[in-house]
């Protein structure tokens, strides 16, 4: 094969997905950024470029704050239980255990059970009175409670779901990664009298850095993405006191139907992300060190 | 691993721990197979003695179209994951196996999006739809998903571990370009393609966000959607006849996941670590 024929070969075999993916991410991408800068357009006003208007829009209204201040406490939530669980679940299932795979296929499943399915079980263990939840709080003596109804649970209630979705998906990584450590570690640090909490924190934790960090950029992805959850549990509510930024966006595009909002909101998670992906390029560089 | 710890002491209570862990994991399921087999006013009081019944799938089933959504989840995955193979295979061939300038420059453009995903585009994409005639059509839900950067990734990591000697033999014997692909790179490849197919399979299965924005009509709603409107609280159905019919969506994909779980777990795994 000669050159310039390899050449147009490698294009046009690339050609079929690089037109789905310009015209699906990098298109609507731009044009999101653009429309920032228009107002909305109606029958009688047509859309006209505004600046920063819109921007100053958000900047002002309370409902944005808010929920960009819930996706910082889900994040922050979510992100270091469920590492943690993962980290816990892989070396049990990883060790001497009896049931191994039943203990393993039980972390696994909520992983494949789709959100919405599983939002609706949640649901009823939320429920006052007689949801499982209240049940079991009755049997210890406290009252009833309106778990997702009052502002002060309702996140935390979100963030519950949300840990118990992705621990066991992290798992699987951790347990592929621990299934690479050579086992004479673990015999050397016990022949050296090392506790198997010693032997954790300073070697197991260390070696397992590498896929910290890949777990890590997924669990801060997932957080501004996975909020299927919602539209079961709470919409959002009360009074946006679970909104997340994507299920913000959702509302202001199709049910207040101010897509130049919409655009203005989607450049804040675009930039989010975009700063996730610088992140995880300086990250990736370190990992370098540990392989 | 070896028993490392103050004695069987220890270790039985960290047994005790994985094991408890593993109910709470599984209670939600659990107490879905208990609603959903029993009779309604069961599905708060738990009692042993309750009886057992098939009555809440069969209201369930009659209380929305599941068989019609089915239908549309499964050309939806089917759909998807053809698309997927073919347009993932050509790209990640170009990006393994050819020098062509701007090479580096468009892989990096692949892999941005894995960071924007098609879910953070709703607004934007919807429009496009629109103007392509595809709101409301289940290829208009698929469409986003089709070149996937996670896929091109993973395959374009496979065949680059593939021999060039492989393909310089090919090429010899009077190969095509697709023929060398077709019969060298696509066999060997297997293991990928059944591990990618897995995790997309089981993702657009659940997903939910996207579609419930482009349908709005029976015809075209996935699984996800419609159970969503069946077990909105306004709908006025009860817990028991909801977990039967959560259970019926899930139904597939869960017998799969019991019947093949090494292959699910390795699958996950191995998509991972890539």
């Amino acid at each position: 094969m000669n050159i310039s024929r390899t050449q147009v070969h490698g294009w046009l075999l690339l050609m079929p997905a690089a037109i789905f993916l310009i015209a699906f991410t990098y298109y609507p991408a731009v044009v999101t950024l653009g429309k920032s800068f228009f107002s909305q357009g109606t029958a009688l006003r047509p859309s006209e470029f505004v600046g920063l208007e819109n921007f100053q829009y958000m900047f002002d209204d309370d409902v944005f704050w808010q929920v960009v201040r819930n996706n910082v406490i889900y994040a922050a939530g979510t992100i270091p239980i469920s590492i943690a669980l993962a980290i816990l679940m892989a070396v049990w299932v990883n060790g001497k255990l009896r049931f191994k795979s039943l203990t393993r296929m039980c972390y696994f499943t909520p992983t494949i059970l789709p959100m919405i399915a599983v939002a609706n079980i949640w649901l009823f263990f939320y429920t006052p009175e007689i949801g499982l939840l209240d049940q079991v709080s009755r049997v210890f003596g406290f009252g009833s409670h309106n778990w997702l109804g009052d502002p002060d649970t309702v996140l935390g209630c979100i963030i519950a779901v949300t840990i118990w979705k992705e621990a066991g998906f992290f798992m699987i990584f951790y347990l592929a990664a621990l299934q690479t450590l050579p086992p004479e570690l673990e015999e050397a640090a016990h022949l050296e009298g090392a506790s198997r909490w010693y032997y954790f924190r300073r070697v197991m934790f260390p070696l397992l850095m590498p896929t910290t960090l890949f777990v890590l950029i997924n669990a801060i992805i997932n957080s501004f993405k996975l909020v299927d959850q919602l539209f079961i549990l709470t919409k959002g509510g009360p009074d946006n006191a679970s909104s997340l930024l994507l299920y913000y966006i959702y509302e202001v595009a199709f049910s207040f139907l101010d897509q130049a909002y919409a655009s203005t909101l989607t450049v804040v998670l675009l930039i989010a992300l975009a700063f996730i992906a610088v992140g995880q390029f300086f990250l990736l560089d370190k990992k370098v060190h540990y392989r | 691993m070896t028993v490392i710890g103050k004695g069987s002491w220890a270790q039985s209570l960290e047994t005790i721990g994985a094991w408890l862990l593993a109910i709470i994991w599984m209670l939600p399921l659990i107490y879905a197979f208990w609603s959903a087999f029993h009779p309604p006013e069961y599905s708060t009081r738990f009692d042993l003695l309750a009886p057992l019944t098939l009555e809440n799938f069969a209201v369930a089933w009659d209380r929305a179209p599941f068989a019609r959504y089915f239908l549309n989840t499964f050309i939806l995955v089917t759909m998807i994951l053809l698309a997927q193979f073919v347009l993932c295979t050509l790209a990640a061939f170009a990006f393994a196996r050819f020098d062509f300038p701007g090479k580096s420059v468009a892989f990096v453009f692949v892999l941005l999006q894995l960071m924007i995903m098609p879910e953070v585009l709703i607004v934007e994409n919807y429009i496009t739809m629109s103007k392509i005639g595809a709101v409301d059509t289940i290829a208009g839900i698929g469409l986003p998903y089709m070149a996937s950067a996670f896929g091109i990734f993973l395959l374009r990591q496979t065949f680059k571990t593939i021999p060039k000697e492989l393909d310089d033999a090919a090429s010899v014997e009077g190969c095509s370009v697709f023929q060398i692909l077709w019969k060298v790179y696509v066999p060997l490849a297997r293991p990928t393609y059944v591990a990618y197919g897995l995790v997309s399979v089981s993702h657009h299965w659940n997903n939910f966000l996207w579609p419930l924005v482009i349908t709005n009509s029976v015809e075209t709603r996935p699984l996800t959607v419609g159970l969503a409107i069946f077990g909105a609280p306004e709908s006025g159905v009860d817990w028991s006849i909801i977990t039967a019919g959560t259970l019926l969506a899930v139904a597939p994909l869960l017998v799969a996941f019991l019947l093949f779980q090494r292959q699910f777990v390795q699958s996950f795994m191995y998509a991972g670590i890539k």
